[in-house]
């Protein structure tokens, strides 16, 4: 067959072509050098995380649902998801690369770039907007140095690659808005200047607000 | 009227989390009941009594749902819905956070009443925290022997596993999560089948929200006349309201459902700030069509709300008072279904898209009047029209802003387009036009 995958030559509707034309056509569509299942002795897994995902295998009915924990793991292990760490993942679980790829490339908390050891997730949806979310999010790239435009959209890290800085969806939280999520624990109400001091404990290694934070917060019929 | 407080009575006393303080006040008795004495047909008939509606956002009878299952020998599931990402909604993350034993144990009464002996909890992965006390929870509930193999020598198996999710609004349907759920990228799936027919793993699964499950031991415990003897004849029991946006006292209250939305909004939250008033608010969640401040005294029920043109959704109720620009808002609005669209289906992904453009041109200054009824065109082509209904949570509130506020757009658009500074720049607009399809 010529002309459906190659240079020159009329292209046939795909419906209109014979089996052994279509097994063809996706025979020249899958590339040979494609990365298969990486054998373990290939990847080089550090033990202990081998071990978290294995034991995150252990305890789903079938395998695959330890897809996400184990980019958790790789993430934590590493900071980021690395592709690396993902080949690594890969071999334990016994997929592909570019499948645990594609699962990590869908969901927003799974970085897939470089990210500053500190995280800070502002929330810029509708109660914290209300309540000067995006004012509070200019602050911490302010006092951070991280890009203001790139903080917005997919976050920035600071130059000194201490400090993450994204906006994000709403984290619910609302009843403290306007909030952050800073390395994975809710803080709020944040108020104007509280972002340059947060970001100067985070460098100094300390809890970023202690007085802010979710954990210590009643009902809210009670603080009435 | 005040809170009536049942799943937030003591809910902040102090160790609740740890299984002591819960069984001290009476935590697990619903379980003896349902294990020893109680057999799964007449469970699932004491909730379909008690009238529960589903607290996620739909509304639907969670008795009815547990009959849909299949009875017979194949495996069953039962997933908790804790993805709570619907913007305004942040209920259950208090109550897992606070009492996740309660849910535990509600968990594994509904697993009984269908027959799943697998049972997950999907938390969304930014509820980092409320997963390690789950996880916590879950662990001691196992070592009492109320969860695993032979619950309570009743013979019954229910095993339970909190599962992070990792930042998806669109995981939060039921179809997506279960894609998710299964270690795939979370797309929601063409129903029929539903999942109580064809759910994880392809099996019968029940799919209810934190704060369902958590009503079941109580409506065990205590009869489903008690559960009914609260609410309206067709919202019966309590709910759990998240209050925020524009209000002093921002946060959860429990409520009768049937309460005047205004006690709720203004008693309760201690509405807007001083001299200010409420101008526009979402009943239940930004996926709920907005109510104005005419709409105050509506009692606060699935049905009032429905008669209303909106809905009560998850009973996240968002107040904006009278600085907020309604145009802005639905912009913000749009944004977020626009980044959580999944993109399987066009109506959605582009329309999200389109709508967002469109409102940024309108805030700009770069709109004229006709693009308003180009935008509601765009929501009714969205509506009804996908796989899911992420289309339409942005279709609707925004519809509702354009046509509940169509003069605040108007003018607005004047107002940027006066701001603006000069003509408009089109990018482009000296180079001779692109004709499609010639190639010369």
């Amino acid at each position: 067959m010529t002309g459906q995958s190659g240079n020159g030559g009329p292209m046939k509707p795909t419906d209109l072509l014979t089996n052994a034309e279509r097994a063809e056509l996706i025979g020249s569509m899958t590339p040979s050098d494609a990365e298969g299942i990486p054998e373990l002795h290939e990847v080089d897994v550090p033990p202990e995380l081998q071990e978290t995902i294995e034991n995150a295998m252990g305890r789903y009915p079938q395998l695959r649902s330890a897809s996400i924990p184990a980019l958790w793991a790789v993430q934590r292990h590493y900071g980021w998801c690395t592709p690396d760490g993902i080949r690594q993942a890969a071999a334990v679980m016994g997929l592909t690369p570019a499948y645990l790829q594609s699962v990590a490339s869908f969901y927003d908390l799974f970085r897939l770039e470089p990210t500053a050891k500190h995280r800070v997730l502002v929330c810029h949806n509708i109660s914290c907007w209300m309540q000067g979310a995006d004012d509070i999010l200019a602050e911490f790239c302010e006092a951070s140095g991280a890009d203001h435009h790139e903080a917005e959209h997919d976050g920035a890290n600071s130059p000194d690659g201490e400090i993450f800085v994204k906006g994000f969806e709403c984290l619910g939280a609302c009843d403290i808005a306007p909030m952050a999520s800073i390395d994975q624990q809710y803080y709020g109400p944040l108020e104007p200047g509280d972002a340059a001091e947060i970001v100067e404990r985070l460098r100094r290694g300390e809890d970023p607000a202690p007085d802010k934070d979710l954990r210590k917060r009643k009902l809210a019929g009670d603080n009435a | 009227m005040p809170e009536t407080r049942v799943l937030f009575e003591n809910l902040d006393e102090p160790g609740l989390a740890t299984m002591d303080v819960y069984r001290r006040r009476g935590g697990y008795s619903a379980i003896e009941t349902a294990f020893r004495s109680t057999d799964p047909d007449d469970l699932i008939f004491q909730i379909e009594e008690s009238g529960l509606r589903g607290r996620g956002g739909a509304g639907f009878s969670m008795g009815k749902k547990g009959s849909f299952l299949p009875r017979g020998d194949m495996e069953k599931y039962l997933c908790c819905n804790a993805d709570e990402s619907e913007p305004g909604t942040f209920k259950d993350r208090e109550l897992m956070f606070k009492n996740p034993h309660a849910l535990i144990e509600g968990i594994a009464i509904s697993a009984l009443a269908v027959g799943a002996t697998y049972a997950f909890i999907f938390i969304r992965g930014e509820y980092w925290e409320v997963a390690d006390v789950l996880d916590a929870a879950v662990a001691e509930a196992y070592e009492a022997g109320y969860l695993g193999q032979n619950i309570l020598g009743s013979g019954w198996r229910v095993e339970l596993v909190v599962h992070r999710g990792a930042g998806a609004y669109i995981c939060g349907e039921e179809t997506a999560l279960l894609d998710s759920l299964e270690g795939k990228r979370g797309n929601p799936r063409l129903k029929p089948p539903f999942p109580a027919i064809q759910g994880l793993y392809g099996g019968p699964t029940l799919i209810n929200n934190v704060e369902t499950l958590m009503n079941v031991p109580l409506i065990v415990s205590k009869g489903p006349e008690w559960f009914k003897g609260m609410g309206t004849e067709q919202s019966t029991g309590t709910k759990v309201v998240s209050v925020s946006g524009c209000v002093q006292r921002p946060g959860n209250y429990e409520i009768e459902l049937g309460m005047p939305s205004r006690e709720i909004i203004y008693d309760l939250a201690g509405g807007p700030a001083k001299g200010r008033k409420v101008k526009v608010w979402f009943p239940g969640g930004s996926s709920a069509p907005v109510l104005t401040g005419d709409d105050l005294d509506l009692p606060y029920s699935f049905e009032a709300m429905a008669d209303a043109g909106s809905m009560l959704g998850s009973g996240a109720i968002i107040v904006g008072d009278d600085t907020v620009s309604v145009p802005e808002l639905a912009l913000r609005t749009a944004r977020f279904y626009h980044h959580e669209s999944c993109g399987k289906c066009t109506p959605c992904r582009e329309g999200t898209n389109w709508t967002v453009k469109m409102l940024e041109r309108v805030v700009r200054g770069e709109a004229t009047p006709m693009d308003l009824d180009i935008i509601s065109s765009v929501q009714e082509n969205i509506i009804g029209n996908c796989l899911c209904v992420l289309g339409d949570a942005m279709a609707m509130p925004v519809g509702s802003m354009v046509k509940k506020f169509r003069s605040e757009f108007e003018e607005a658009i004047a107002e940027a387009r006066d701001a603006a500074p000069g003509p408009i720049d089109v990018a482009g607009a000296d180079e001779p036009p692109l004709v499609l399809g010639a190639t010369g």
